[in-house]
């Protein structure tokens, strides 16, 4: 089963973007929000009139994972058929 | 009471059950399969469909009504907790991926167990997972009633218990008629009314706050807790904060009603597309909607309960009518996330015990009435318990899903991709899953300042591995 180990191995290698992808959303999250937003409140700065800290980790980030998606699906996920027999849909 | 905020709700029903009702063709007219059929939309989701009914599935009663809640209480700590929930809308797709869907139809699996009868081959394994699945999404939904249950009463003026009845009556008749189907395309009515619903009205609130720069200001002189990370009493420490990511972000790979969604599309292009729609569906949804809850505190303060907030808000900065659209998008939240729960009990009960250990050869009539009748008595059931609601919505919600999640995780995650996993692995998991959270939950909840759900999900990931390695010479590895 040949053709099998090639799409096992397509869906594994997706699988690790996917952790890759979580790893990525966690320290961008994780560093904005804590880096910049451990200061004082009275220090803060604004951006579109939220808070710097969760402006760049909740809505830029946000947006930067919407776009990281967009790129690894259009550009390294590959379509597998899903039948046994290969793609046969009713 | 309000009638213009009564009609939109009322109208918004009678749209479910037409759905219902044009699904229930699809049961009656297919003769392949009814379980595949009832239990799983026939494996035909497309993308839009399949990302629409995860991203309703999980933005559940806690998040909707209990999050915005608590987001009016916090501040932008709790917004920036909220946003975790981010990563379900790809991870979950991309991590069970398209293995799981080709394993799942090597199996003929229709629901999450029959993956796991599949890949381990042992009663045991399907036994112990189908208790835990009753049993926990049982709790589960009897707090999403109650949610849904307040929520008609707040805007109705009804009693309690008419309330009760009415989200009980009409869950109950789409989901009995249409299966899963019915479901996943209400799902994707429900999560449009959320996505417009909810920023419709975060527009509203910004626009009676005065703009974003003075609700802030006003915030930050109320109290300056309430725009840092760290929520009002400073108490929502980072470490807490983070651990969320396992309950509500990548621990939700384990969730049943979840996982069973990754099974039921029709192709790897259907997958791709939920995978982009669902990631931008449930960060704009999540964001949206615990801003509303944040920016509602300078316009109405001193509410007390939480779950009050989002009519509240709405009914104040909205004209009647459109609140009534509005808040629909709650109601649907509550709506689908009962929903899905209610067909995969009712899954765990007629296809995992009952066709698999009570009667394996009952008669396709006979495996159609029981699904009906099974569904229509855990729905009685449900409502029954919901008469007496507990307390704390949110927090009855995520006790169950925590559980499931400590449970299924690994013998889901590491049965697809770990060849040397096996049934005594699974088994020793789930049960340390289970078991140790209840324990932490009881006696050391929040050790180490994280959320209960991440030490039983650590111990259940050490069971499997150790055990499985231990056992290895029991077990021939299928190839």
């Amino acid at each position: 089963m040949s053709e099998d180990k090639h799409w096992f191995r397509i869906a594994h290698r997706e699988a690790w973007i996917g952790v890759g992808l979580a790893v990525f959303n966690f320290i961008w999250w994780f560093g904005f929000a804590y880096g910049l937003g451990g200061a004082s409140p009275s220090s803060y700065d604004y951006i579109f009139g939220l808070p710097a800290w969760f402006f760049f980790s909740c809505v830029l980030g946000f947006i930067i994972m919407v776009v990281l998606v967009l790129l690894v699906v259009k550009f390294w996920f590959i379509e597998v058929p899903f039948e046994e027999e290969g793609g046969d849909e009713s | 009471m309000n009638w213009s905020v009564v009609i939109p709700l009322i109208l918004f029903l009678l749209l479910i059950f037409v759905i219902g009702f044009w699904a229930s063709k699809h049961i009656r007219t297919t003769n392949a399969s009814f379980l595949s059929e009832y239990f799983l939309g026939g494996r035909q989701l497309g993308g839009l469909i399949l990302a629409m009914t995860m991203i309703a599935t999980y933005g559940s009663a806690s998040s909707f009504i209990g999050g915005p809640g608590v987001a009016y209480t916090e501040g932008l700590g709790w917004v920036l907790l909220a946003m975790s929930q981010v990563v379900t809308g790809y991870f979950v797709l991309m991590v069970l991926g398209k293995k799981f869907a080709i394993m799942s139809r090597r199996y003929k699996a229709v629901t999450l167990i029959d993956f796991l009868k599949g890949r381990y081959q042992s009663k045991w394994v399907v036994l112990v997972s189908a208790f835990s699945i009753i049993i926990f999404l049982f709790s589960a939904m009897a707090a999403q009633w109650v949610g849904g249950a307040r929520l008609i009463e707040s805007l109705t003026g009804l009693s309690y218990i008419s309330a009760l009845f009415i989200f009980a009556l009409s869950v109950l008749v789409y989901v009995i008629l249409g299966g899963f189907r019915a479901v996943a395309l209400t799902d994707t009515v429900q999560g449009i009314v959320m996505l417009f619903g909810t920023l419709i009205l975060l527009i509203a609130t910004i626009a009676a706050g005065g703009g974003i720069d003075n609700i802030m200001a006003d915030l930050q002189a109320e109290n300056p807790n309430l725009i840092t990370p760290y929520g009002a009493e400073g108490t929502l420490s980072a470490s807490y904060v983070s651990s969320f990511w396992i309950l509500v972000g990548v621990g939700v790979v384990g969730l049943p009603h979840v996982t069973v969604r990754a099974m039921s599309y029709k192709n790897s292009k259907a997958m791709h597309r939920a995978l982009i729609i669902g990631t931008v569906v449930v960060g704009f949804i999540m964001l949206n909607m615990h801003l509303i809850g944040v920016f509602a505190r300078p316009i109405l303060p001193g509410i007390e309960v939480g779950d009050k907030v989002m009519p509240l808000i709405a009914l104040e900065v909205l004209p009647a009518w459109l609140a009534g659209v509005v808040l629909a998008a709650p109601m649907a939240a509550i709506m689908s996330t009962v929903d899905s729960l209610l067909l995969v009990v009712s899954s765990a009960v007629v296809k995992d015990v009952y066709l698999n250990y009570i009667e394996p050869k009952a008669t396709h009539e006979k495996v159609k009435k029981l699904s009906f009748s099974i569904t229509a008595i855990l729905g009685i059931l449900v409502f029954l318990m919901a008469l007496d609601p507990p307390e704390l919505l949110i927090w009855l919600n995520l006790f169950a899903f925590g559980g499931l999640e400590a449970a299924f995780i690994w013998p889901v995650v590491l049965g697809l991709y770990w060849k040397k996993g096996n049934k005594y692995g699974a088994l020793a998991s789930m049960l340390i899953g289970i078991l140790s959270y209840i324990i932490f939950h009881l006696y050391l909840p929040n050790l180490f300042d994280m959320h209960t759900v991440v030490m039983p999900v650590l111990l259940s990931l050490i069971g499997y591995v150790v055990v499985s390695i231990a056992s290895s010479s029991r077990v021939t590895v299928p190839e």
